[in-house]
């Protein structure tokens, strides 16, 4: 099974339009759910005024004052509340003050307009520089949400002695997620002689996130709490934490009003609320031999946390981890840090901090090469990371690593070296058009960062269905990735059966144990690897227990199965998370193996620069990986092309425009992802090389395939139309001619 | 949806005389292909509850030829026009400029009469309608009057049109002899994109020399205007020797460019004028 392109499990109620995502789903006497926000970006809340024509009476209205347990989002620093009370200060424009529920949305939205907060302004900060320089300390005693060093070797002395020294400044903005569903949520409250019992349903990515978020909002034990995860339309890391709080919101309207309670943001209160990419700056430092071998990196990256720190502590760290590239690097020094601001805080997003400082190293790189006069592809050949190479943590390279071979494969599908003598030729003459390639060389580490697998010690399992056929359990939720098929192909595979005997139980904290939260291109290679530990053991369950015998038949492994229910009542494996033993980390001094393995990749691109209006056209896009082994190569061919076509908007055209701390272009009219006018056919190549952290040999691929389009990018750009000062996404066509403007004066 | 539906209202009238007493009485805004009243309800930003449903009024439907002009009803969608040959054949620039309107969605539903009558600077047709000398039928219960397009936008969303009228049909020349046509729209990206500027180039070449040369240009100003000055400098000129940087200059008159969510004021100015150099690049390889 692994290695075929096996059909979604879900494809076709999704194609027959059957599927029901959060806000389809019928629920009898259901009321609706809005928030009331801050509409100001710091102070503190002195009261809240209902206001006149509505009938209030036949309203839910909670306020901070109505909850039972504690008012904290569950989070690595619980700082932030799910609603702010009288007297509290107000962190950001769009925090949740009061919420709402009725069973007409309409009268529910009048309602919502109606609503007065009473607010004392207090200064506010709304961008890195002012949150370092502490214009106004709005976070701790330094407006600091998470500070990481990472250190090799002693950069100091290099910088005298060096051949080359070179600085750069780049800068990454927001991008939002983008999921075509948007955030929803559906709670229902009961109270029996047990107490109180919550149920959450919802387009959320990690069911046990939101059971603890619920569980500490009402202080309640943790069989009384159920969360099930519905099938979704996209989340991106835009659910991962954010339903916590929705979810918190619409369980307390459910239990104050005695009624279940959906709430579904609109477009553009997602777009205003919910959590973006971390904007990013990034200062590096580099030194070269004079042959172009690189001495000593020296990086600042810093990141926009908002408001919260929520997963900026994790988000920082990926970033620095990946902030040195696919380099080697005797002396290395990284400095990350997040910087509070009067903000909607920023959130997971594919990538999650590597797609910023990845950004930051590869357009550095070919800004080096083209100062010290060497040819980009030259460069990075000779510094390249390989077999028993450290890494800036001191992470050694154990597997036979190839960067020049992906490098080279990528160049020669793009027909690299013969555009790049044609295009020189034709610019010369200065067209209209002008024509570029460019390509980055880049990785994502695999699973969570340091010891976050070991802390979590997931667990998946597989159950014995009453039919014969097996149910795979875990937590990791199905977002359009192709979870479903991938675990039930790698269940089937080491179960020896078609996987149309296998099932992938729903996402219900109820039903399926902790496999941990659906992020960190962790999924298949993390969980899957626990499946099929599970299906093995599984597998010889049957066998030891003289009920089956090999080689067998579907049917046989099906009677199997039967005569062990009817046996013992109920049949379970399962399998959890251990470290391997040669894998070291130290979260203190950031030593040791950040990652199990990465996954590798060269993503080339050729542009068209349309110098009339300075207009980016991608017209070519080939991306050459290496992830273990693929397990589905349509979904996994179908992951690279998505990640690409966010990547391309990341580097040319999704801009979140800010005011006052607030996004301003909430709407898809004015928040401009691609269409696929905008895209070129995205050629997709993986080298395969198995490797033995996931379930028959393959990685974690979901996060890959942003990290490399925006450098790749605006390195075509540059050879199009430069030398310019690119560094800088997205590059729309305003900055590009401010750019090329900035050329023209001299 | 942020509109408040069960305060909205809707009426149908059966007839253009019926909407037209409807419209004096003050009953509604009328109401076509929605295509922007529904978004702007969506936002909760529609002032407006009350509304009349013209879309289906004879009266303001159908493409009538005649051997000097297209008669468009009003209600001509952005899908009809792109369907009718003698549009492709006389007006290449309403294709490409109903081609970029929108969706398809949007194409099926929005129309012609709205395009003009929403008087968004940024709309996509109403640069061309400049370009080609388009006129206006309006009519009220006092009459029926012609206006030229070129008048009809008077500042942001002011119009040369009285609370009692309709914009009912829209007449468009046949350009004669060699002519040379232009239109580029610069959206935020290639599809579904709102302009961030649009430039539309008509012209006759007569004895090697530009005639009967218009521009209408998008999103530069507070409605869609005719770009008079830079006209002015071009008109009767030889292709062969056309005075292009002049030309540029005195399109700065023209414009009024402002930063907003969509572009910048310098990229709206500079990328305008590369337009209608570009434009005139064309013009003077058609006349060779």
């Amino acid at each position: 099974m692994i290695g075929q392109s096996a059909i979604r499990k879900e494809g076709r109620a999704k194609v027959l339009g059957a599927t029901q995502y959060t806000a389809d789903v019928p629920v009898e006497g259901l009321w609706r759910g809005a928030t009331v926000r801050s509409d100001v970006p710091r102070g503190i809340l002195r009261g809240i005024h209902f206001g006149e024509g509505i009938p209030w009476s036949e309203f839910t209205v909670v306020t901070a004052a109505d909850i039972p347990g504690k008012n904290r989002v569950a989070s690595i620093v619980a700082d932030q509340p799910f609603l702010v009370g009288i007297g509290e200060e107000v962190m950001h424009p769009e925090q949740p003050v009061v919420l709402l529920a009725h069973p007409d949305r309409y009268l529910l939205e009048a309602a919502r307009k109606a609503v007065r907060l009473e607010i004392e302004p207090l200064p506010a900060i709304f961008d890195m520089e002012a949150s370092l320089r502490q214009d106004e300390l709005i976070y701790g005693t330094d407006n600091l949400l998470k500070e990481i060093r990472i250190a090799k070797g002693d950069p100091a002395p290099i910088w005298e002695t060096a051949a080359f020294v070179i600085e750069g400044d780049y800068r990454t903005g927001a991008q939002e997620q983008l999921y075509l569903e948007t955030q929803a949520i559906l709670a229902f409250a009961n109270t029996d002689e047990n107490g109180l019992r919550i149920t959450i349903q919802g387009s959320l990515q990690c069911p046990y996130y939101v059971h603890g978020a619920i569980a500490g909002l009402f202080e309640l034990p943790a069989d009384h709490v159920r969360v099930t995860a519905l099938e979704m339309g996209g989340a991106f890391g835009g659910k991962e934490d954010y339903p916590s709080l929705i979810a918190g919101h619409a369980a307390l309207l459910a239990w104050k009003s005695g009624h279940p309670v959906r709430i579904v943001y609109d477009r553009e209160e997602d777009m205003a609320a919910t959590t973006k990419r971390h904007p990013s700056r990034t200062h590096i430092k580099s030194a070269f031999d004079a042959n172009g071998h690189l001495l000593a990196l020296d990086v600042d990256f810093q990141l926009d946390g908002g408001a919260y720190a929520t997963m900026s502590p994790v988000v920082l760290s990926r970033g620095t981890l990946h902030a040195a590239g696919v380099y080697r690097c005797p002396h290395v020094a990284i400095h990350g840090r997040a910087l509070a601001t009067n903000t909607p805080p920023p959130g997971a997003f594919r990538g999650f901090g590597a797609p910023q400082s990845l950004f930051a190293i590869e357009r550095h790189m070919d800004i080096c090469a083209q100062r010290m006069g060497m040819d980009p592809v030259e460069l990075r050949r000779r510094n390249f990371l390989r077999l028993g190479d450290s890494m800036a943590t001191g992470q050694v390279i154990r597997e036979d690593l190839d960067l020049a071979g992906l490098m080279d494969r990528a160049l020669v599908e793009l027909d690299y070296d013969a555009k790049r003598k044609r295009f020189q030729t034709e610019n010369a003459a200065s067209p209209e058009v002008c024509r570029g390639v460019g390509f980055a060389v880049f990785m994502h580490g695999c699973g969570f960062t340091g010891s976050g697998e070991a802390k979590l010690a997931s667990v998946a399992g597989l159950e014995a269905l009453p039919d014969g056929r097996v149910s795979v359990l875990a937590a990791s939720t199905e977002m359009g990735q192709g979870k479903h098929t991938v675990f039930a192909q790698v269940a089937a595979e080491a179960l020896g059966l078609p996987i149309e005997l296998v099932e992938v139980a729903p996402s219900d904290t109820s039903r399926v144990p902790n496999s941990g939260p659906t992020v960190a291109s962790r999924s298949t290679m993390v969980v899957g690897k626990l499946i099929q530990d599970a299906a093995v053991a599984f597998r010889q369950g049957l066998i030891q227990q003289g009920l089956l015998h090999e080689p067998f038949t579907p049917e046989a492994f099906q009677a199997a199965v039967r005569a062990m229910l009817a046996r013992s009542g109920s049949y379970k494996t399962y399998a959890q998370y251990h470290t391997p033993p040669q894998q070291k980390w130290d979260d203190t001094s950031y030593q040791g193996d950040a990652y199990p393995t990465f996954t590798w990749a060269c993503y080339a691109t050729q542009v068209a620069v349309d110098t009339v209006t300075w207009e980016v056209a991608v017209e070519d896009f080939v991306a050459v990986q290496e992830v273990g082994r693929v397990i589905n190569p349509t979904l996994a061919t179908g992951q690279v092309q998505g990640g690409v076509a966010q990547g391309i908007g990341f580097g040319l055209w999704e801009e979140v425009r800010m005011h006052n701390g607030r996004m301003a272009n909430t709407q898809l009219t004015n928040y401009a992802i691609p269409t696929l006018a905008d895209l070129p056919e995205i050629r997709v190549v993986f080298l395969e090389n198995p490797h033995p952290a996931g379930p028959g040999g393959a990685k974690g691929l979901g996060e890959l395939p942003m990290n490399g389009p925006a450098p790749a990018l605006l390195n075509a750009v540059d050879f199009a139309v430069g030398p310019l000062r690119l560094d800088e996404v997205p590059m729309t066509p305003e900055r590009l001619l401010d750019r090329a403007e900035e050329v023209a004066r001299g | 949806m942020r509109g408040f539906l069960p305060a909205m209202e809707l009426q149908r009238p059966a007839s253009l005389s019926e909407a037209l007493q409807m419209l004096a009485a003050h009953t509604g805004r009328p109401f076509a292909g929605g295509t922007d009243l529904m978004v702007v309800y969506n936002a909760g930003k529609l002032r407006e509850t009350r509304f009349l449903d013209i879309a289906r009024l004879p009266e303001l439907q159908g493409i009538r030829e005649t051997p000097e002009y297209l008669d468009l009803g009003a209600l001509c969608t952005f899908t009809e026009l792109l369907a009718h040959p003698a549009i492709h054949r006389h007006f290449p620039n309403l294709v490409k400029s109903a081609k970029a309107t929108g969706a398809l969605a949007i194409q099926n539903r929005g129309t012609l009469g709205g395009n003009i009558a929403n008087a968004s600077p940024a709309a996509d047709t109403p640069p061309c309608l400049l370009a080609y000398g388009a006129e206006l039928e309006l009519v009220s219960p006092r009459g029926t009057r012609v206006v030229p397009y070129e008048l009809f936008h008077q500042g942001y969303k002011v119009m040369d049109l009285a609370a009692d009228e309709l914009v009912t049909r829209i007449r468009v020349p046949k350009p004669s002899g060699t002519s040379v046509h232009y239109f580029r729209k610069v959206g935020t990206r290639q599809a579904q994109a709102i302009a961030k500027l649009s430039l539309a180039l008509v012209a006759q070449v007569a004895d090697g020399c530009v005639a009967n040369l218009r521009i209408g240009l998008g999103a530069v100003a507070p409605a869609p205007v005719r770009a008079c000055h830079a006209e002015a400098v071009l008109q009767g000129q030889p292709l062969a020797n056309l005075p292009v940087a002049v030309a540029l200059e005195a399109l700065l008159a023209d414009m009024s460019p402002i930063d907003d969510i969509r572009s910048t004021a310098h990229y709206r100015s500079i990328v305008t004028r590369n337009l209608l150099a570009q434009a005139l690049r064309t013009l003077s390889a058609t006349g060779n």
